[in-house]
């Protein structure tokens, strides 16, 4: 592999069509991120991932990695931004995370510790966000949803299934379930689906099972996620090996 | 009951011939069928189209004139852009609520009839503009809304209704190349034809079809796409792309088919130059488009009509049935083998965001409309992921008076970098609102002479999303080297308030935004609440500085234009006209938005109390 481009001035290899995210954490370069998963394809709605190549920014799990590319990233003014999304994700919905079950596996909660968002710095919305207890194992709290859609992409692609999709739009965009009722219990959904597992905060919750890792032990409780993104993110050997 | 529905929605599915791209235009006739959109009429369509109920749900949540609520019979819609509001919207909503005794926004108990605002109508120039039903009335008054009520009461269906309520004027107020053309249906499609006959034949690439080997083959495309490269024509939807550049990235896209789509969702707030070229110009818009399915090898168009006109949807389709009729459609187009083109017409449902070219394409294909991640652009990715020119109503007028007249006599007009003309649909404090065409250099000090403005504030050109300018800056000019617009021409005089001005675009990209982004689903929504908090008497210079914030924010990471200019309007009112924000501020660093005494309103409301005690007064709050 020859084609590089650098990040924050050190030199990133990749591979075609990967973004710069990707060739980004397969290089062992970590860039804050939310809504990007590793096994789904990027869509770039959170915007955590944004990034500055010269005038312009853009989300980094989204633009396409090319040679030359100049990317600035761990800088005060692309870390600001992140704050004041992650910020404007608390705001926007209603998260109490002393009493979430989430609490230590949230990525939400993890990004926030890591950039030192210490509080949600604008007014919250409050809004009113019913939860959906109707299925046997599975808990919905949409109080916590953010929104990064991928339970709808998971559900979809990975189970067949299209539990979940999004509707409404602005600020009263919503998670909604396959069934007439609108209740999970109506759906096909499973314990063992993708989508179950997938979210990455505390709105999909499986029954029964809370606080069975005591907080304190948790995974982000462990290790921050600057750390624990750089694990979970595959790797080429190639890319391994440039790491030490 | 439920019989009945299965029986209409298995008319509809069939009428749109199975296709799940037509998802949008299927919920529209079950809205316009059944009122709203029942939770049965979902599962049908799921049914029959294979798609999941709930990502139907998702497409009919996110437009506003599908309703999944409640049914109601009439829906009547105040428009609410600020010409709207200058013209007395509000009185005239609180009035008809009144006579209908209905709260804004609640459907009556009957299910009867709906009083709610929506955004711009396009009617700026003759307003308050409204819609029942979907179908647009100007010049609300008093007297309008009696005969409206009246007629809601008695039940008399819209399409019933006297047909003088809905007459809606062009208002051209002045024309030129453009509007004053003496083009006959064919005449660009002709010219384009015969030019460039005698040139060597292009070789068609091995790996294209027989068909496109055949247009390409024919020298007509190639000479006619070198005119339009040559008029320096760009796009007239306010980016001003440049359109030869655009069909030629199209045309050399490898994949087929391509596509042609007109953009005739013009949402710009003050905008309406697309709804008088689409009622007076009709031929000239689809002539542009067939010009262009000739220069990019194209056998399939469509044309997005915002759905505020709907109104125009059958005009529009006689237009094409004569064009059809007359062999500038279809098969064969003037005798020409090979050279197909048809063009179908898709109508929208309530959505700005739709707009932009790839949520128009999404919205095309049947679903929310979401910006898309570009690259890749619509020229090789559009429409079914498919190559694809998307150009605004203006542009493709312009491309058939180019084909017709050629490059050099359509650059000879306007400034250096901005050929030809541009329409402006003027608004506001003016003697005579309308549309003026003008060569691109004109002042902003001419317009406003010509239109009977006097004593102007300021003018707000193109839209919220463009730039509000105040009086020192009136000899700029609208061209794309100064003023670029998409024709919007608000004007404002002394005696307005231009926060307000500020407050209601806020309200409109927070009503806009497609949530798909945080910054902009979330931003646009704080940057509301704030003016509505300053507005309130309760701003403070830290809400000033947290407009500036959300500003950067936005300008940094929204996912497309419309997040990036939201705060626009704010900021310049707040550039060039601070002490009418100042005014209203609390002098002090902070005060919360939360308001104690407020929060009691619904008690008080239940209770039917409004006295003293009732109250939390402004010493006891502290």
């Amino acid at each position: 592999m020859s084609d590089t481009f650098l990040l924050d001035g050190e030199e990133v290899p990749f591979a075609p069509g990967q973004s710069v995210l990707q060739a980004a954490l397969a290089a062992g370069r970590y860039i804050p991120h939310l809504c990007y998963h590793p096994e789904f394809k990027p869509h770039g709605s959170c915007k955590v991932c944004t990034v500055r190549i010269g005038r312009r920014t853009a989300a980094s799990c989204t633009l396409p990695a090319q040679a030359g590319l100049e990317v600035e990233s761990d800088c005060d003014e692309m870390n600001d931004l992140r704050r004041t999304l992650v910020q404007m994700l608390f705001a926007e919905g209603n998260h109490f995370c002393p009493s979430c079950e989430k609490s230590g596996n949230c990525m939400l909660q993890a990004l926030g510790a890591d950039l030192g968002v210490l509080t949600a710095g604008f007014r919250h919305f409050f809004p009113n966000r019913p939860v959906d207890a109707s299925h046997p194992d599975i808990l919905l709290d949409f109080n916590r949803c953010i929104l990064c859609e991928l339970c709808v992409r998971a559900s979809c692609e990975v189970d067949e299934k299209c539990v979940f999709a999004l509707s409404g739009r602005g600020i009263d965009k919503h998670l909604v379930v396959n069934a007439a009722s609108g209740r999970l219990a109506d759906t096909d959904i499973a314990l063992s689906d993708k989508a179950v597992e997938v979210c990455p905060v505390g709105v999909i919750l499986k029954k029964r099972v809370g606080f069975a890792t005591p907080i304190g032990e948790r995974r982000y409780d462990r290790r921050p996620i600057s750390a624990q993104a750089l694990d979970d993110a595959p790797r080429t050997a190639q890319n391994a090996s440039v790491r030490e | 009951m439920n019989d009945d529905v299965r029986a209409e929605l298995a008319a509809i599915v069939a009428r749109h011939g199975d296709d799940a791209t037509r998802l949008v235009q299927m919920l529209r006739d079950v809205q316009d069928a059944l009122h709203w959109i029942p939770p049965l009429a979902i599962d049908e369509l799921a049914e029959r189209l294979g798609l999941p109920r709930a990502r139907i749900e998702g497409v009919a949540g996110f437009y506003a004139f599908l309703h999944t609520d409640a049914p109601c019979r009439y829906r009547v819609l105040f428009s609410d852009n600020i010409t709207d509001r200058m013209q007395g919207n509000q009185e005239l909503m609180a009035y008809l609520c009144e006579r209908l005794w209905v709260e804004p926004g609640r459907v009556s108990e009957d299910g009867l009839v709906c009083v709610d605002t929506t955004s711009c109508t396009g009617l700026c120039d003759q307003g308050p503009g409204l819609l029942v039903n979907g179908w647009a009335i100007p010049r609300a008054s008093r007297a309008v809304l009696d005969r409206i009520a009246d007629l809601i009461v008695a039940g008399q269906p819209v399409a019933q209704w006297p047909a003088d309520l809905f007459v809606i004027d062009d208002n051209i107020r002045r024309s030129d190349m453009l509007l004053g053309h003496d083009l006959m249906p064919g005449d660009a499609l002709r010219a384009a034809l015969t030019r460039g006959a005698g040139v060597d034949a292009e070789a068609p690439a091995n790996e294209r079809s027989w068909r496109e080997a055949n247009v390409h083959a024919a020298p007509g495309p190639l000479a006619t796409l070198e005119e339009i490269k040559r008029s320096n024509l760009r796009g007239r939807g306010g980016a001003g792309f440049t359109t030869g550049l655009k069909w030629e990235a199209c045309r050399n896209a490898p994949a087929t088919p391509r596509y042609v789509v007109c953009n005739a969702d013009e949402g710009e707030p003050g905008t309406f130059k697309d709804r008088v070229l689409l009622t007076r110009q009709a031929d000239l818009v689809f002539e542009g488009m067939t010009v262009c399915a000739y220069v990019i090898g194209a056998r399939h168009g469509l044309l997005y009509l915002r759905g505020e006109y709907r109104h125009l949807l059958r005009p529009l389709q006689a237009v094409l049935a004569r064009r059809r009729a007359a062999n500038l459609l279809g098969t064969g187009i003037l005798g020409v083998k090979g050279f197909d083109f048809d063009i179908d017409l898709h109508l929208g449902a309530g959505a700005y965001v739709c707009g932009e070219e790839s949520a128009l394409i999404e919205s095309l294909e049947g679903k929310r409309g979401i910006p898309r991640n570009r690259p890749p652009y619509p020229v090789t990715h559009g429409y079914l992921q498919k190559p694809t020119t998307v150009n605004n109503v203006e542009t493709f007028c312009a491309a058939a008076l180019i084909a017709r007249h050629g490059g050099d006599w359509y650059r000879a007009v306007g400034t250096a970098k901005s050929a030809g003309t541009k329409l402006l649909s003027v608004s506001g404090d003016c003697a005579r609102p309308g549309i003026y065409e003008y060569p691109f250099g004109v002042t902003v000090r001419q317009v406003l002479a010509d239109c009977g403005a006097e004593d102007t504030l300021a003018v707000q050109i193109s839209g919220p999303s463009g730039v509000c300018i105040a009086g020192d800056e009136f000899d700029r000019r609208i061209a794309f080297e100064d003023l670029a617009t998409a024709g919007a021409f608000m004007v404002f005089d002394r005696s307005r308030d231009l926060f307000e001005v500020a407050r209601n675009f806020a309200h409109f990209f927070a009503h806009e935004s497609c949530g798909f982004c945080t910054p902009c689903r979330v931003g646009t929504s704080m940057l509301k609440a704030t003016m509505d908090k300053i507005a309130a008497g309760q701003g403070t210079q830290y809400d000033l500085a947290e407009i500036e914030q959300l500003d950067r924010v936005l300008h940094q990471s929204a996912h497309c234009g419309l997040g990036h200019t939201a705060c626009n309007p704010t900021l310049d009112t707040l550039k060039r006209f601070r002490p009418t924000f100042e005014r209203r501020l609390k002098s002090l660093d902070f005060v919360p938005a939360f308001d104690l005494d407020g929060a009691l309103a619904a008690a008080r409301r239940m209770t039917g109390r409004d006295d003293a005690g009732a109250h939390l007064s402004a010493e006891l709050e502290r």
